[in-house]
């Protein structure tokens, strides 16, 4: 895998986020450090209160970090301001778990892909021309816009909503992509749907893909390095193989253990 | 072939709306769990298999109602029986129930120890308490949960603990049938384990004679239930032992279904993911012919045309689709 | 949004309530233009009943028409129950008249019967004083209702002597078509001589307007600092959220009272009402809002749009306002209620607007109360008032619960 390892597109040194006041205190994300490079697909992996949603938050610049720096494109993150943040959200983008939820079930699902036409210095252009684009973009999903246009969300299917969430990436062309859970909702038959269009998106641009999942076996499948998380820290990193297959960690030993498994036998006899 | 605990044939269920409409949810449904053995449901959302567990229980709630068909527990049918006699008599110690998330019905106010008595005094108004809380403390024991819960209330308690106790209060009248949906899908896996195992070792320990499994993730019932039976827009499209649905599966949906787990072991990083394209039928208007036609990679224009029966072959195994065994050996050998 | 409109309407209590609702709307819209009178015009006098008022004069100076109807008769009729009563007990106990004899219901042979049989001066055995006395008043009574000599109509000459007398025939009937001057009063006069009924409609209708720009300043105050409270959080969160908590810790009413009362008499109006009102009760729906706001922003349409770049107005506009918008619209149908409610109280007590400009229902309450009305079993110069402020507050109420019922599935039995 030929990346740039010159320097990493998203790192973070001593992160940390801590919620609440000076009572009571819950520190979500404990001073963590990372490296994650361009074109790279990356998973981390923990179970619900890891923390993985607050740092894929912070990454994505909707919450405050506490303590501890990231830094993007090789230097200091800044999103001081709102320029700032608008600057730093045409690198990076997310796609989040709920399909249902992540559109405004008022407005018609044409405002969403416009929106992303006009982030991209689209605004200028004519109608006819941000309307080839987006039906550009749902065609690399399978869906065909004229069928979509004037649509509102709940008259269609939650793949077909999830799609629309990847259509929307390829319009932005992101540099960093998060994708929280982007699989748990759907339907199995389609996962690999879903799954096949982000590594294609990530074959086509170098983008680098984020999986926040807590289905070890999903990020074994589709990862090249698998980060392992509880209570706040990483406990193991490492290609996918390296973490999977020969883990060091008795935290992540547990966690793949107590997976059930078809091809090997799965021992029962170890719980918790 | 052992004793049958659970037979039903035939069984035909709908939801009824407010405008009226029907939603045929269960669609010719039959099945067969033996003593000692046990069944997993899978299929996706929408499928009707918790309508089917709760129609299995022969208790209707509104919108759900009866069409036709027999459910047979032990040798007692209970398809034509009154919902009064079907509370007392069937429910709890015949057949029980255990709904999703159903950590989440225990009553926060009451001792887990109070919630046995009440399940006890309802089928049997004299029993003692202290036969009731030695009763108690010995199953808790049998089945590896610490007898201190007995004393706490459910708000006390973690989640995975939570889902294990209400397992223990729903057998502790030793049914006969256990009917479980989806039991660890909310979940750590850690938790998931534990309450798998408590499940194999009710099984094991005969304190019920039989399970029906029902979940979305396959290789949960792999490790857990004995035969798997696919079920797709209210009708059963294949079954048979774990292992070969699993491995040897030949129906199109199910062969896409098995053919979509994922699993963290090696050689997984090289399979390829079935697709199945479209989306489950609409059941107010189920299709004619082939409810899985218009999704099917193989489909013939008579595949619309007539229902489709289900078909046996092999050791006790059955399908449901227009093909024959070897046409379809023939087919995936093509691929 | 068609459906929701659909649904909305086929919901019961909606439709109930509405019903109600349009009725007394219509009333107070349709009733001033057939009846053009001014609702506070003294015309009666001090709590007078309902009923036609006829002029005397007129009565006596019009075309009389003979009917053969026993007239006194009719009078006899007029005695009440408990007086029947009594006589049947004094004549049972003191008038040696068998109980089998007598028949309550028979008012003409009873009185017959009274009239042979009762004297005062017959020994009345355990009765006090005070009793005989009713008893003798009672006599008078019938006496003057059986025994009504004539009555005579006169002229006064220019010498100030009355002549052309003329009796009045017992059986003579006026038209009261032909009568010009008479006045009917439905619900009678208060205490003031207003028309009761007229004074009502005009009262709803300004009760209503109270209640209206009330629950529209509460409503929106509410709102607006919900919504920026909820979603910006932080120190603004912690100010407005301050100032919420002293309002909502003293009592509204208090509140209420000391603002009205230092305003002074004079400037206190029916829209300065309204606005003290509307200022006073806005921190119950400010709480809700906010908290509702703090719920839906950690939504991921709402993460989605500030990755999209929109604006905080625009977020806050787009994608969270409508989802409280359901909230806010019953909010709104109970601020009027209350609305309406709190200038009933205020008014009771004295603190509304002036009552010589305007009437609402709480002054018209107020002066019942001052006058007594209850005492004096002038029902209706307060029972109309209660029953509309009642059927105002359950229409709004009836239809904001059907509306609860559509927007929260879960609440529908």
């Amino acid at each position: 895998m030929n990346k740039e390892k010159l320097s990493p597109c998203l790192s973070g040194r001593g992160v940390t986020k801590i919620f609440g006041s000076s009572k009571i205190k819950t520190v979500a994300v404990d001073h963590i450090d990372f490296d994650f490079y361009k074109g790279e697909v990356i998973s981390i992996v923990g179970e619900s209160g890891s923390g993985k949603t607050t740092l894929a938050q912070m990454l994505l610049g909707l919450i405050s970090v506490t303590e501890g720096e990231i830094g993007f494109e090789g230097a200091r993150r800044n999103i001081s301001s709102r320029k700032n943040k608008k600057e730093y959200w045409r690198g990076i983008q997310a796609v989040f778990q709920d399909p249902f939820a992540s559109f405004n079930m008022f407005y018609k699902v044409d405002s969403v892909l416009l929106d992303c036409v006009n982030m991209r210095d689209g605004k200028h252009l004519a109608k006819e021309k941000k309307i080839e684009l987006i039906t550009e973009a749902c065609k690399f999903v399978n869906l065909k816009f004229a069928e979509l246009t004037n649509k509102y969300p709940f008259e269609l299917s939650g793949g077909q909503m999830q799609r629309l969430m990847i259509a929307r990436i390829f319009l932005l062309k992101p540099k960093i992509l998060i994708a929280d859970e982007p699989t748990s909702m759907v339907d199995a038959c389609s996962r690999a749907t879903i799954l096949d269009m982000l590594l294609k998106l990530r074959d086509e641009n170098n983008m680098t893909i984020i999986f926040i999942t807590h289905d070890i076996g999903l990020a074994y499948y589709v990862s090249d390095n698998v980060y392992i998380m509880e209570h706040g820290k990483f406990v193991e990193h490492g290609s996918a193989d390296e973490v999977i297959c020969d883990p060091k960690e008795d935290y992540t030993k547990r966690l793949i253990g107590d997976v059930p498994k078809i091809y090997e036998k799965w021992d029962l006899t170890t719980v918790g | 072939m052992g004793k049958i605990m659970l037979e039903v044939n035939n069984l035909n269920t709908k939801y009824i709306t407010r405008s009226r409409e029907g939603i045929f949810a269960v669609n010719d449904v039959s099945l067969k769990v033996e003593e000692g053995k046990s069944l997993g449901i899978a299929g996706e959302s929408g499928c009707g298999k918790s309508t089917l567990a709760l129609s299995m229980m022969g208790y209707y709630l509104s919108p759900l109602h009866y069409i036709s068909g027999d459910i047979i527990i032990d040798g007692k049918n209970i398809s034509g029986m009154k919902p009064e006699d079907i509370r007392k008599n069937i429910l709890g110690n015949e057949i029980s129930y255990i709904p999703q998330a159903a950590m989440n019905a225990l009553n926060p106010t009451q001792k887990i120890i109070s919630l046995i008595e009440d399940v006890i005094h309802a089928h049997n108004p004299k029993a003692a308490i202290k036969d009731i809380h030695d009763l108690a403390r010995e199953r808790f024991e049998l089945l590896g949960l610490p007898p201190e819960v007995l004393k706490k209330h459910a708000v006390e308690l973690s989640g995975g603990m939570k889902q294990r106790t209400v397992i223990a209060i729903s057998t502790i009248l030793s049914p006969k049938v256990l009917i479980a949906d989806e039991p660890s899908s909310a979940l750590d896996v850690t938790s998931q384990k534990m309450v798998i195992k408590m499940l194999r070792s009710l099984m094991e320990k005969g304190l019920i004679k039989s399970m029906v499994f029902i979940t979305h993730e396959l290789p949960l019932l792999y490790n857990v239930t004995d035969d798997i039976m696919v079920m797709y827009a209210g009708q059963i499209v294949e079954k048979g032992t774990a292992k070969e649905m699993v491995f040897d599966s030949m129906h199109p949906y199910s062969k896409g279904l098995m053919g979509s787990i994922i699993v963290p072991e090696a050689g997984i990083r090289n399979k390829k993911l079935s697709v199945i394209p479209g989306t489950p039928p609409n059941l107010k208007h189920p299709p004619d012919g082939c409810r899985f036609a218009e999704r099917c990679k193989y489909v013939k224009p008579e595949c619309t045309l007539t229902n489709v029966a289900t078909k046996v072959f092999g050791n006790d195994r059955m399908y449901r689709c227009i093909y024959s065994i070897e046409q379809l050996k023939e087919v995936y050998a093509d691929e | 949004m068609k459906n929701l409109i659909k649904q909305v309407f086929h919901s019961p209590k909606f439709v109930v309530g509405f019903v109600i609702f349009i009725v007394i709307f219509f009333m107070i819209i349709f009733y001033p233009l057939f009846i053009k009178a001014d609702p506070l015009d003294m015309v009666g006098g001090l709590f007078n009943k309902p009923g036609t008022y006829v002029a005397v004069k007129d009565v006596v100076q019009t075309d009389e028409y003979t009917l053969k109807i026993n007239t006194a008769l009719a009078r006899l009729k007029s005695i009440s129950i408990a007086d029947k009563q009594s006589m049947v007990d004094w004549l049972i106990k003191f008038g040696n008249v068998k109980k089998t004899e007598v028949d309550i219901d028979e008012v003409a042979t009873l009185v017959d019967l009274w009239q042979k049989n009762y004297s005062s001066k017959v020994v009345q055995k355990g009765l006090l004083a005070a009793e005989k006395m009713n008893y003798v008043r009672l006599n008078n009574k019938i006496n003057q209702l059986i025994n009504s000599g004539d009555v005579y109509i006169a002229t006064k000459d220019k010498d100030g002597v009355l002549s052309s007398t003329k009796p009045l025939d017992p059986q003579a009937f006026v038209n009261t078509k032909d009568i010009v001057n008479k006045k009917t009063f439905i619900l009678g006069t208060d205490n003031f001589g207003r028309d009761v009924l007229t004074e009502l409609v005009a009262a709803m209708g300004t009760s209503l307007k109270i209640g209206l720009v009330a629950g529209t300043i509460a409503t929106l105050f509410g709102l607006v600092l919900g919504l920026l409270a909820g979603y910006v959080g932080g120190t603004l969160d912690d100010f407005i959220m301050f100032v919420t908590n002293i309002f909502t810790v003293i009592p509204s009413f208090i509140l209420l009272v000391l603002i009205s009362f230092s305003v002074g008499e004079s400037a206190r109006g029916v829209m300065l009402t309204a606005a003290i009102i509307g200022f006073t009760s806005w921190p119950w729906t400010t709480r809700s809002v906010r908290s509702q706001v703090i719920s839906l922003r950690n939504r991921n349409h709402v993460n989605l749009s500030k990755l999209s770049g929109h604006s905080l107005p625009r977020i806050i506009l787009t994608d969270i306002l409508p989802y409280v918008a359901s909230y806010v619209v019953m909010a709104f149908i109970l601020q009027i209620s209350s609305g309406i409610l709190a200038e009933a109280q205020l008014s009771m007590i004295g603190l509304g607007p002036a009552t010589t400009k305007v009437s609402t229902l709480g002054l018209m309450l107020n002066w019942a109360m001052a006058y007594k009305a209850p005492l004096t079993g002038s029902w209706w110069a307060f029972l109309p008032v209660i029953l509309a402020i009642t059927l105002i507050s359950f229409s709004l109420n009836l239809m904001n619960t059907g509306l609860d019922q559509v927007f929260n599935p879960q609440l529908r039995d």
